[in-house]
């Protein structure tokens, strides 16, 4: 299946992929009016600093930990996209205790939230991937994905 | 063909029928359910009480699950296997033969003797959905509530009655919070925490006499109180097993395949005792991801398959009040911390690697961490004094990332 | 630091209604023009900074960035202009030679705009190149005079050396050093996949990039940094530098800091040394020394790569051109005066040379009228800007053209023309791996590759509506292109007639 992939060779660490990511996920039609004035909580974070940088998101595993260990079973797969039921997440972050990734984020109300890929808003292929400025995030098929 | 038999209809249950159903898509299996609801998440009751989920969300997995997975649900007891016949026999007498059979029998309150516990009109464990809904039919906005036991399930309990109640007052002997997971350093910030959240504590002490609607403590203390909690402790149902001479200790003894010590005969989730990699000794780990991996690795197995179920670790996220406590591993070796008034990060390592840690307040990628102890991976491959601060892939090798990200670098 | 005596150049406008503080901008901007007010979450800009090469305008999200000039201004005065003051200022302070990159930005005629180009109508009927054949592949080298035989009447078919390109464009030198390396990396791509040749400049050949081979030009210029036996006989062609366009006479000077790494591997000098190039290669004082030259790398290279001589279009570069083509050359390469340059003194760029236009025709001309057009092949550069332009070079006379800031273009450049300073903000012009970074190859490559695809449509075009299906038969047929607001002078000199005419 398709993946979001980081080539850190590429990544600029600009964070705009955290940006489209918050945007693409707001619901709303404009950036400026979606994002102005608040704290982004993306599903996506870029880690490193000016030498070494790269984005995180979701890696979709085959075997999930997340979705074995949530405590509400409100994580599950479809078409192998690792997806969250958010109305029966109760927050107890036991998923972000376990994604050796470190993928999973509470959202703003504390609930979890992770990459799907944009199927869940209208973005239609994932955000972060057509707004990377340098194509350091791919979406696309790999063999060896974990 | 006999079918497949789990006895017990909880998370473990549910894990071992999906595992079944990852091998065998067709032969039947059987499911024995002492309680009457369909496997729903027990950690979720005090978040019933909170109000933050109902009895619908609270079920684990969708309506249709046991018709999808060909199972046929039996409400019963079991009373005893008869490993020769292959067989198990229900409190009612029915008989239900197995070709391969899964105790998922969980734990039960372990409730010490009290005098004066049988005069106590309201009072509840706080195990089962039942146990809420007796819970919430007892408590009014006027209740006072006395918990006995400031463990995980005492603690989410007080979250979960709080804004029902009155008053909440926990006692426990241990004398700190938590005591199964945390110190009396790190539980001393937690405790603030519920302290400033309304809760009241009685620690290093204990009830020694109930007399009606008033606990005398053994420091003499006296409180009085309308609703009473038990909520001293778990201990894993092993009878069944132990029964017939199986290898039991604080559990089920299992292997790494879930294989008990009769052949045929499989066990997973609270029940069992298998090994856990960072005290190297068989440990109960009485946690709901654990119980679903055990449950589908044993479901593999018993459908033929090979599964192991590895790298068990203790591990724990609570979140009290907002405040969210993550502990994984054994808190043995040299510790190490960041802290600040109201957080806290302690690591344990131990030759090199991580073998445990506290985290209070600051949670963040804290999977990190646990993959470190779940990996075993040696500290001096990586930046750890920079990991320590913050929980970052980045402190990895490229070649270690490429690795876990599947990118090129 | 004093008093600052002029005005900054642009002024960064922000919309606030749009600016979300994402930091993108001051993350990009590689010289810390922008930055977050943190007491009060909002981002503010330095403009004295600013060389407005609009990399925070691309990224920036919600378009919330614009820089525009400054109107803040000196008195209006036509002969001192705010330039030429402000040039006073920069020198009155640094004591210094005023340092520019790209080309002549100056308002000198460009004669490409003043030429036009023919078109079929009735009889000789144009071509549709969708429908029809078009040839636009060319070979660049000495072309026999006539046909030759041998004692058995057998056709001579022996060529000296060509060069094969599927169109008449090649990149033109541009030194790994005064580039990037992913920079370089999309060059050599783009012109592997395209079928042409792109130039290493003096900088010598990255490893990396041996395997482009057949579709590099190797330079050996003043400095011969990075030549040797291997370098030589790894190119399809060897490229002797004697001169550029953005700087005549002037040698080449890339600072220490910027010899590191890879960089002083690849130029075969000590990191942190300065790499400077003389004005004169200091064994040619002579057509006969560049011969000397020329057939030293021939025998280096068994006589299978042609040689190319490049010199910048100075007053007499008929003369010199003549001088070259009876040096041995295979090729000679001309650069206008407003070819770019990654460094260059700025008075020297703005100031000396002549246009490529005129130095094309009168070269064309001279070495027709000696009789010796067909003993070498001629390439001119030095601002081919677009398919139009290649198309008017091929008519004048040319057999292909060089193409450097276009192609710097289509990778990101925005002319800021601050090369000279290492910081380029679109990961060009820099070796500062953070920088270089941003140019990511594959997309570089395609862009390069897009560009060039787009030109060749538009070329078979152009040739096509003169009802002309193959490039060779557009070179040096002057017949069709005609002057516009030109002087019978310089008409004469083009060699073409006026518009009407």
């Amino acid at each position: 299946m398709k993946r979001v992939y980081v080539n850190e060779q590429w990544c600029l660490g600009c964070h705009l992929c955290e940006y489209y990511c918050a945007f693409a996920n707001s619901g709303l039609s404009d950036m400026a009016t979606a994002l102005k004035g608040t704290r982004i909580v993306p599903r996506i974070h870029v880690e490193g600093d000016n030498s070494v940088s790269f984005a995180v998101s979701c890696r979709h595993c085959k075997d999930p930990i997340c979705m074995q260990s949530c405590i509400a079973g409100a994580i599950y797969r479809e078409d192998g996209v690792v997806r969250i039921r958010k109305e029966k997440c109760v927050g107890c972050l036991t998923c972000i205790l376990v994604c050796p990734y470190g993928s999973l984020t509470p959202d703003e109300t504390g609930i979890a939230q992770k990459c799907e890929l944009c199927l869940q808003n209208g973005s239609g292929a994932p955000a972060c991937v057509r707004g990377c400025p340098n194509r350091a995030i791919v979406y696309e098929e790999r063999e060896d994905a974990v | 063909m006999n079918p497949y038999l789990i006895i017990g209809n909880g998370v473990a249950a549910a894990g071992c029928i999906e595992g079944i159903r990852s091998v065998d898509p067709d032969d039947a299996i059987t499911v024995v359910s002492a309680e009457k609801h369909p496997v729903y998440s027990r950690p979720l009751i005090s978040y019933y009480l909170e109000g933050k989920t109902d009895l619908n969300r609270m079920q684990y997995r969708s309506e249709d699950f046991y018709e999808t997975n060909c199972c046929t649900v039996i409400p019963g007891q079991a009373e005893e296997i008869d490993p020769v016949a292959g067989s198990v026999r229900l409190s009612d007498g029915t008989t239900l033969p197995y070709r391969k059979l899964c105790l998922a029998t969980g734990s039960s309150p372990f409730v010490p003797p009290m005098a004066g516990l049988d005069g106590v009109r309201k009072k509840s464990c706080f195990m089962t959905v039942d146990d809420a809904l007796l819970l919430e039919s007892y408590v009014t906005k006027q209740s006072d509530a006395l918990i006995i036991g400031a463990g995980l399930i005492g603690l989410k309990c007080a979250e979960g009655l709080r804004d029902r109640a009155n008053s909440i007052t926990v006692c426990d002997l241990a004398d700190h919070v938590l005591s199964s997971i945390l110190d009396g350093d790190s539980a001393a910030i937690v405790q603030r925490h519920l302290e400033a959240n309304g809760l009241r504590f009685r620690l290093g002490d204990s009830v020694r006499q109930f007399s009606g609607s008033v606990a005398t403590l053994q420091s003499g203390e006296t409180i009085p109180f309308d609703v009473l909690v038990l909520a001293v402790g778990v201990r894993a149902n092993t009878a069944l097993l132990r029964s017939i001479g199986g290898e039991v200790g604080r559990g089920i003894v299992v292997n790494a395949r879930m294989e008990t010590s009769i052949p045929d005969i499989f066990a997973a989730g609270d029940c069992t005792e298998g090994f856990e990699m960072t005290s190297g000794q068989n440990r109960v780990v009485a946690i709901l991801p654990n119980a679903y991996r055990q449950g589908f690795a044993a479901g593999v197995n018993m459908a033929g398959g090979d599964a192991a179920f590895t790298k068990n670790i203790p591990m724990n996220s609570i979140g009290l009040f907002g405040l969210h406590i993550m502990t994984a591993g054994s808190y043995t070796g040299a510790p190490t911390e960041e802290r600040t008034e109201t957080t806290l990060k302690r690591f344990y390592t131990d030759a090199g690697l991580l073998k445990g840690f506290i985290l209070v307040g600051h949670t963040e990628r804290a999977g990190i961490y646990t993959s470190l102890i779940r990996e075993q991976t040696p500290l001096d491959t990586i930046d750890f004094e920079a990991m320590k601060k913050i929980a970052s892939t980045s402190y990895f090798s490229s070649d270690v990332r490429r690795k876990k990200f599947g990118g090129v670098v | 630091m004093g008093v600052e005596l002029f005005y900054p150049e642009f002024e960064v406008v922000r919309n606030y209604d749009r600016c979300i503080a994402c930091r993108v901008c001051e993350r990009q901007c590689a010289n810390e023009v922008h930055s977050l007010l943190e007491s009060k979450g909002i981002m503010i800009s330095d403009e004295s900074k600013c060389v407005n090469c609009q990399r925070c305008v691309a990224l920036c999200p919600t378009r919330a960035l614009k820089i525009v000039k400054s109107n803040c201004t000196l008195r209006e005065n036509a002969n001192w202009q705010n330039d030429t003051i402000r040039e006073i200022y920069k020198q009155a302070q640094s004591g210094g030679i005023l340092l520019s990159s790209m080309g002549n930005p100056k308002p000198l005629p460009v004669y490409w705009d003043k030429i036009l180009i023919n078109a079929s109508q009735v009889t000789n009927p144009p071509i549709d190149p969708l429908r029809e054949p078009m040839e636009t592949r060319v070979f660049l080298g000495k072309k026999p005079e006539r046909v030759q035989r041998d004692e058995t009447g057998a056709l001579k078919c022996e060529l000296p050396p060509q060069l094969e390109l599927t169109m008449p464009i090649m990149f033109s030198a541009m030194s790994y050093g005064s580039l990037s390396y992913n920079a370089h990396a999309s060059l050599a791509r783009a012109a592997e996949k395209l079928g042409i040749l792109y130039n290493t400049g003096e900088g010598g050949l990255h490893e990396d990039f041996l395997r482009y081979g057949k579709n590099t030009i190797v330079q050996v210029a003043s400095g011969r940094f990075g030549v040797h036996e291997g370098y030589l006989r790894s190119g399809a062609a060897i490229e002797i530098k004697m001169g550029q366009g953005a700087k005549p006479g002037i040698g080449g000077h890339l600072p220490g800091t910027k010899i590191v790494g890879d960089v002083s591997r690849t130029r075969m000098i000590p990191e942190g040394t300065d790499a400077i190039s003389p004005a004169p290669h200091h064994d040619i004082y002579s057509i006969e020394d560049l011969r000397q030259l020329v057939f030293s790398l021939k025998e280096a290279t068994e006589y299978q790569k042609p040689v190319i001589v490049k010199v910048a279009a100075v007053h007499n570069i008929a003369a010199i051109a003549s001088g070259i083509a009876r040096s041995g050359a295979d090729i000679i390469a001309i650069d206008g005066f407003r070819g770019g340059t990654g460094a260059a003194p700025t008075r020297i760029r703005d100031n000396v040379g002549i246009p490529i236009e005129l130095a094309l025709a009168a070269v064309d001309q001279r070495l027709r009228d000696e009789g010796i057009r067909n003993s070498i092949s001629l390439v001119v550069g030095g601002s081919i800007r677009n398919a139009s332009d290649v198309v008017k070079a091929i008519a004048l006379g040319a057999d292909a053209v060089y193409i450097a800031t276009a192609g710097l273009i289509a990778l990101g450049c925005h002319l800021c023309r601050t090369c000279q300073t290492g910081r380029c903000n679109w990961g060009i012009a820099t070796q500062r791996p953070d920088l270089v970074r941003r140019l990511n190859p594959d997309i570089g490559c395609e862009r390069l590759v897009n560009l060039l695809t787009a030109w060749q449509h538009e070329i078979m075009e152009m040739m096509g509506g003169m009802g002309i299906n193959s490039i060779e038969a557009l070179r040096g047929n002057r017949l069709m292109l005609r002057g516009i607001g030109l002087t019978g002078k310089e008409l004469e000199i083009l060699g073409i007639a006026h518009a009407g005419e």
